[in-house]
């Protein structure tokens, strides 16, 4: 489906899940054209994800490294999901944003798309 | 250029450290400066493997030797062994138990993810043994 297709700096992916920044709000003008929502590591690492943005409800340390290692840009935590403050060092440590939402992954990823993210397999 | 030889101990279970050798290895491509294509499979396949490991294997080494025309990641460890390797290729094919999927793991997508992101992947393993896992990747420059 064609649609309008944006660029989205991080911070208004931020105002938009109103969401905080658990770390990285230093990097808050990257800018994101894809979206990827999911707690299935191996999709994530199977898939294109070059500087998209990561919505997932699992807060661990593999969250993190799948990310890194995947090249993912920013992980978004849904459903007001904290994670640990190693969770949080090792973001740092591997310069990955790290935000916190209260809406569920549903509707995360419904706002983002009307805000004109496009998903990480190219198509809206 | 040089040729280089690393190689980390990886722990089973260790969940802690559980990815930390593939990224040592993607950090250290990174820095020899060979393109973003071959170090983002590198490391996808590098994570994959040692993630098997930890969760399906016994402890192991992950190493790597590199030189400019290629990247050798090998991946051994001394766990069960996989008793038949053609039916472990297979997508969607898991025994990961239900803690490890809790993780966002098991969906039996590691193993053909590896085949896909490697130029060439070698799987032996002796049931009772233990698990090897080779792949080679061609710096295409
Ligand atoms: N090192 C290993 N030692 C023993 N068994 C293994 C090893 N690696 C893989 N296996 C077996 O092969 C199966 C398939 O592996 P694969 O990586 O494709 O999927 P998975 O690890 O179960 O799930 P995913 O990788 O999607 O998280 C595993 O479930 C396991 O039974
Ligand atoms: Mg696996």
């Amino acid at each position: 489906m064609k649609g309008i297709a944006v660029v989205m700096k991080l911070s208004e992916i931020a105002k938009i899940l109103e969401s905080d920044f658990l770390s990285g709000e230093e990097k808050k003008d990257q800018e994101f054209h894809y979206c990827r929502g999911s707690d299935l590591m191996s999709d994530v690492l199977a898939g294109f994800a070059e500087g998209s943005v990561f919505l997932t409800g699992l807060v661990t340390l593999q969250t993190v490294r799948t990310a890194s290692v995947s090249g993912a840009g920013a992980i978004v935590f849904v459903r007001n999901k904290k994670p640990s403050p190693e969770v949080i060092a090792l973001a740092k440590q591997e310069d990955i944003p790290l935000l916190v939402t209260p809406l569920s992954m549903f509707v995360s990823c419904g706002r983002l798309y009307q805000g004109g993210l496009t998903g990480v397999h190219g198509n809206r | 250029m040089t040729s280089i030889h690393k190689s980390y101990h990886v722990a089973k279970n260790d969940f802690i450290h559980a990815g930390e050798a593939s990224i040592h290895v993607k950090n250290l491509l990174k820095s020899m400066n060979y393109n973003q294509d071959l170090v983002r499979r590198v490391a996808i396949c590098g994570y994959e493997a040692e993630m098997n490991l930890v969760m399906h294997g016994g402890d192991g080494e992950l190493s790597v030797d590199v030189n400019s025309e290629r990247v050798i990641l090998e991946v051994a460890d001394r766990g069960p062994g996989i008793l038949d390797i053609e039916l472990a290729m297979q997508e969607g094919y898991s025994t990961a138990k239900e803690e490890y999927r809790e993780m966002g793991f098991g969906a039996g997508m590691g193993l053909p993810n590896m085949k896909k992101n490697s130029d060439a992947l070698k799987i032996t393993s002796e049931p009772g043994q233990g698990t090897h896992v080779s792949m080679t990747f061609y710096n295409k420059g």
